[in-house]
C-alpha cells in the first residue's frame, strides 16, 4: 500500500492507555511471577517458599483477570488485526537483524496506522499470545484446580507433568523477555523504543486518507509533529 | 488368700527398703570420702531399682477437676469401706455399674489380645514382641502392673472373673494409687518397688470419675519401661504441659484429658495403633452426630485451614496426601522428657562388685538423669525434640510375631511394618518415631524369641544375666520351637505419632519439606515443588536461558565491533 500511495510521517497515539496499563502491569506481573516461580521451583530461596506460593498464586490470578480484559479489548476494538501474520516485509526485517544491523543499515520497517508492529514482531507476539501464554495459564489453572481439590479429572496427567509443562512454558517466556528487551537496544536507542509504551505516541506513516480520518474523527490522537516532515 | 499374699509382699518390701537404705548410705559414704573420690562416679547408681527416687518413679500429680457427674461417690455408703484389696472395691463398683464388668472384659486393656481386622494377625500384649523389654508373655508377673486387673501373673489368670478387674487404675483421681508386680522377681529385683505408702482403699474408691490423664498416663506415658521410652509423643511432660508441648492438653488452655479425643462408650474407645484411622472420610460429621474416632478430622474436618485465603486453600490441598500430624507435630519428646531411640541388649549383664548398676549419663531437659546403661537391659540412647521419620501409611500395621521367620542377612528386622503408597487414596504421609534395637533372636530358626525376664528362678534374665538360660526358659514355657542357638539381630519398630501437637504458629514451615534437603526427601510418588528432583529440567532450562543470553550478547558484540569498524 505504502508503495502506491503517498504517505507522510506523523506522531500519533499508537498505544492506548489501556494497552499501556496492560503492558506494564503484565510486565511487572511476569517479573514477579518469574521471581516467585523460581523460588517455588527451588532455584533460589531469596523469599520463603510459603510467601512465594501465595504471591505467585495471587499475581497469577490477577494477571488472568487482566488477560480476560485484554482479550475482550483486542476483539472489541479490532486491535487484534495488528497481530495477523503477514509475509510483507518479513524477509527484509529478518535480513536486517541478521546482516543489515551490523552494517549500520536503517531499520527497513516503518510503523503504519494498521500495522504498528513489524512482521517479525507481530508474529512473535502472536506466538506469545496463542501458544506460550496459553501454555502457562492452562497448566497454571490445572495446577490450581488440583490444589483446591477440583482437579480429579487431571489425575491421569499428574501434578509432576502439569508442573513440568508449566516450567517449560516459563522458560519460553524468559527467552521471549530476554529477546524482547535486547531488541529495544537496536535501532535508534533504548529510550526511543520504550517511550511509546509510556507516552503512547510514536511516529507512524499515514496515508492521506488515514490522516484525514484521524484529523476529523480522532483529532486528539494526532500529536504535534516534531522535526521530521 | 489375696490378703495373705499382700501381707507377705509388704514384709518383703519392708525388708528391702532397709537394704536400699543401707546401700544408699554406703554409696553416700563413699561419695563424701575424698580418699575414694576417684572411684566414685555420680552418674553410677548401684542396684537396679526402678521405682522409688529414680527417674522411673511413675509420679502422677493429683489434680482436682470439677466433676459434672450426677453422682458424688464420696457419699456412697457402698464405698465407705473398709476395703482390704482392689477386688473388694471392684465388687462394690459392679454392684451399681452392673454392665461395666461384662463390657470391660472384652476390652484390650483386659484381654491383652487383638485380632487385626485386615491382616487377621493375632496381636496384643499377651503375645507380641517389641524391641524394648521384648516380651510381656511369660513375664506378666512384672509387666501386668499395667494390666487393668488384679493378679495377672501367668496364663492361669481368670479372664472371666469380673472381680479381677481393676476399676481404680483408670478411674481413681487421688494420684496415690499404684500397682506392684503380681509375682516375686529375682532377689536382685526385689528392691525395685520398695518404699511406697500403703493404699487407702476407701479414699481412692471414693475418688472415682471419668478417666483423667493421670490414669492413662500412669501406664501409657511410661511404656517400654520408663518415662517416654516407647512412644516419644507420650510422656510425663503431658501431665501438666504448656501449649508448646501440646496445644490440646495445655494445662493453662484447652486442658484436654485423653478421653476428650479417645471417645467411646461401653468401655470401648477410639484410637488403635494396630489399625489406625489415617484417612477419616467422615470428618466432623453432622451436628451432634456421635463419632467414636480419635482422628484430627473428627473435630477439625478435612479442610481445616481458612478456605477464603490462598494459603488456606493450598494447605487444605495437602490433606489428601499429608496427615495432619506431619505438619502439626514438628518434634516429639518435648517438654524436657527424652525418648529412647536406641537400645542395645548386647551389653546387658555388666556388674560392679557382683551387683547390677545403672549409668546415668544423659541429663534431659527437665534436669532428670536418665540411665544410659542398665545391667538388666543394656545400653540406651536418648533424644529430645526429635524430628520424626516420615512414610506413606495406610493405617494397617503388620507385625513380626514369634512365629514369623525372617532373613537376618537382608538387614534389620522390622518389628512392625506398614503398607501405604502414593497411589493409594487412603494413605497419607505420616510421622513415626523409629526405635532401633539389638536384641536376641533364634539363630537356628530365624525367629524372634521370648525371654524369661522376670521371676524368682535361676533362668530369669533380671538377676541371673544369662541370655541362653533366659531364652530357653522363655521359649519352653510356651512349647515354642527353639534351636538352642541364639544371637543378636538389629530390629526397628515404628511408632505412629499423634500427640504433642504444636500451636499452629509452630507447625512445620513450607520449606521444611519444600527444599532440596527437606524432611520428605525420601518420600516418593508425589510431586513436591522446590525439592529439585527434576535435574534434567534444571539443566536444560538453564542451558536454554544461558544460550539465549549468549545469543543476544553475541549479537550485541558483533554490532559493537561492526559500528567501530565503520567509524574507523
Amino acid at each position: 500500500m505504502e508503495n502506491q500511495m503517498p504517505t507522510s510521517t506523523h506522531t500519533i497515539q499508537v498505544y492506548k492507555l489501556f494497552e499501556r496499563i496492560w503492558h506494564w502491569s503484565q510486565a511487572a506481573s511476569i517479573f514477579i511471577l518469574i521471581f516467585t516461580g523460581l523460588a517455588i521451583h527451588g532455584t533460589h530461596s531469596l523469599i520463603d517458599f510459603g510467601t512465594a506460593v501465595t504471591v505467585h498464586t495471587a499475581v497469577a490470578l490477577a494477571l488472568l483477570l487482566l488477560w480476560v480484559f485484554a482479550v475482550f479489548w483486542l476483539f472489541t476494538t479490532g486491535q487484534w488485526r495488528h497481530y495477523i501474520p503477514t509475509t510483507k516485509h518479513f524477509v527484509q526485517v529478518a535480513r536486517f537483524y541478521a546482516f543489515g544491523i551490523f552494517k549500520g543499515e536503517q531499520h527497513p520497517y516503518r510503523k503504519t496506522y494498521l500495522r504498528k508492529h513489524n512482521p517479525l514482531q507481530a508474529m512473535t507476539y502472536l506466538l506469545v499470545k496463542i501458544v506460550i501464554f496459553p501454555a502457562i495459564w492452562i497448566s497454571g489453572i490445572a495446577y490450581l484446580l488440583v490444589s483446591i481439590g477440583q482437579g480429579d479429572f487431571l489425575g491421569a496427567i499428574g501434578m509432576e507433568y502439569i508442573a513440568l509443562f508449566h516450567s517449560i512454558a516459563a522458560i519460553a517466556i524468559i527467552v521471549f523477555i530476554i529477546a524482547h528487551i535486547y531488541l529495544l537496544t537496536t535501532g535508534h536507542s533504548f529510550i526511543e523504543h520504550v517511550k511509546p509504551m509510556i507516552t503512547g505516541n510514536d511516529e507512524v506513516e499515514l496515508t492521506v486518507e488515514e490522516l484525514a480520518f484521524i484529523m476529523s474523527d480522532e483529532p486528539q490522537k494526532l500529536k504535534v509533529d516534531s522535526s521530521d516532515d | 488368700m489375696r490378703k495373705h499374699r499382700l501381707f507377705s509382699g509388704s514384709l518383703l518390701t519392708l525388708h528391702f527398703t532397709f537394704t536400699t537404705l543401707l546401700i544408699s548410705a554406703l554409696i553416700s559414704a563413699t561419695g563424701s570420702s575424698t580418699a575414694f573420690a576417684k572411684q566414685h562416679d555420680p552418674t553410677i547408681e548401684l542396684g537396679i531399682s526402678e521405682y522409688s527416687k529414680t527417674d522411673q518413679d511413675h509420679t502422677v500429680p493429683a489434680r482436682t477437676v470439677d466433676s459434672k457427674s450426677t453422682t458424688d461417690h464420696t457419699t456412697l455408703k457402698e464405698l465407705a469401706g473398709p476395703f482390704f484389696s482392689g477386688s473388694e472395691v471392684t465388687k462394690a463398683c459392679l454392684e451399681c455399674h452392673n454392665k461395666a464388668g461384662e463390657q470391660f472384659i472384652k476390652n484390650k486393656h483386659w484381654t491383652w489380645k487383638y485380632t487385626h481386622p485386615v491382616t487377621k494377625q493375632k496381636l496384643g500384649k499377651s503375645v507380641l514382641i517389641n524391641n524394648f523389654c521384648t516380651n510381656a508373655r511369660g513375664n506378666e508377673g512384672m509387666c501386668a502392673q499395667c494390666h487393668a486387673g488384679y493378679g495377672y501373673k501367668d496364663d492361669s489368670f481368670d479372664f472371666s472373673n469380673q472381680e479381677n478387674i481393676d476399676c481404680l487404675i483408670c478411674h481413681e483421681s487421688t494420684g496415690s494409687y499404684y500397682k506392684t508386680p503380681n509375682s516375686t522377681g529375682n532377689k536382685a529385683c526385689s528392691i525395685m518397688f520398695a518404699g511406697k505408702p500403703p493404699i487407702e482403699w476407701a479414699k481412692v474408691a471414693q475418688s472415682v470419675r471419668m478417666p483423667g490423664r493421670n490414669n492413662c498416663g500412669k501406664c501409657h506415658f511410661y511404656g517400654g519401661g520408663g518415662d517416654n521410652v516407647k512412644h516419644g509423643d507420650l510422656s510425663s511432660a503431658l501431665f501438666m504441659p504448656d501449649k508448646n508441648v501440646d496445644i490440646h492438653m495445655d494445662a493453662g488452655g484447652l486442658d484436654f484429658s485423653c478421653v476428650t479425643c479417645h471417645v467411646g462408650e461401653g468401655h470401648e474407645w477410639a484410637g488403635s495403633r494396630y489399625q489406625m484411622t489415617v484417612n477419616d472420610k467422615v470428618g466432623t460429621g453432622k451436628p451432634g452426630m456421635p463419632r467414636e474416632v480419635a482422628s484430627c478430622e473428627s473435630c477439625h474436618g478435612s479442610k481445616p485451614h481458612d478456605i477464603v485465603s490462598i494459603t488456606g486453600n493450598k494447605l487444605n490441598s495437602h490433606t489428601s496426601k499429608v496427615a495432619c500430624e506431619t505438619c502439626h507435630i514438628p518434634a516429639i519428646a518435648k517438654g524436657g522428657v527424652a525418648t529412647e531411640v536406641e537400645w542395645d541388649w548386647r551389653t546387658m549383664g555388666k556388674l560392679k562388685d557382683g551387683e547390677g548398676f545403672k549409668l546415668k549419663e544423659y541429663t534431659q531437659g527437665d534436669g532428670k538423669h536418665r540411665a544410659t546403661y542398665k545391667s538388666i537391659k543394656g545400653d540406651f540412647k536418648y533424644t529430645e525434640n526429635l524430628e520424626p521419620v516420615y512414610a506413606w501409611f495406610d493405617g494397617v500395621m503388620h507385625y513380626t510375631t514369634i512365629d514369623t521367620k525372617f532373613d537376618p542377612a537382608i538387614g534389620p528386622v522390622d518389628i512392625n511394618s506398614f503398607s501405604g503408597s502414593a497411589d493409594d487414596p487412603d494413605s497419607r504421609i505420616y510421622p513415626f518415631k523409629r526405635m532401633k534395637t539389638f536384641q536376641p533372636y533364634d539363630k537356628g530358626n530365624n525367629t524372634l524369641v521370648y525371654m524369661e525376664l522376670w521371676g524368682d528362678t535361676d533362668s530369669a534374665l533380671w538377676g541371673n544375666y544369662d541370655f541362653a538360660k533366659s531364652i530357653k526358659a522363655g521359649m519352653e514355657k510356651f512349647n515354642l520351637p527353639y534351636s538352642g542357638e541364639w544371637g543378636f539381630v538389629e530390629t526397628h519398630s515404628y511408632w505412629p505419632i499423634n500427640h504433642m501437637v504444636a500451636p499452629k504458629e509452630s507447625a512445620l514451615a513450607c520449606n521444611e519439606c519444600h527444599s532440596g534437603e527437606g524432611r520428605l526427601k525420601h518420600i516418593d510418588g508425589v510431586y513436591m515443588p522446590a525439592t529439585g528432583k527434576n535435574r534434567w529440567l534444571d539443566i536444560i532450562g538453564l542451558l536454554i536461558i544461558l544460550g539465549t543470553l549468549a545469543g543476544v550478547l553475541g549479537h550485541a558484540a558483533i554490532r559493537g565491533i561492526a559500528t567501530k569498524r565503520r567509524r574507523s
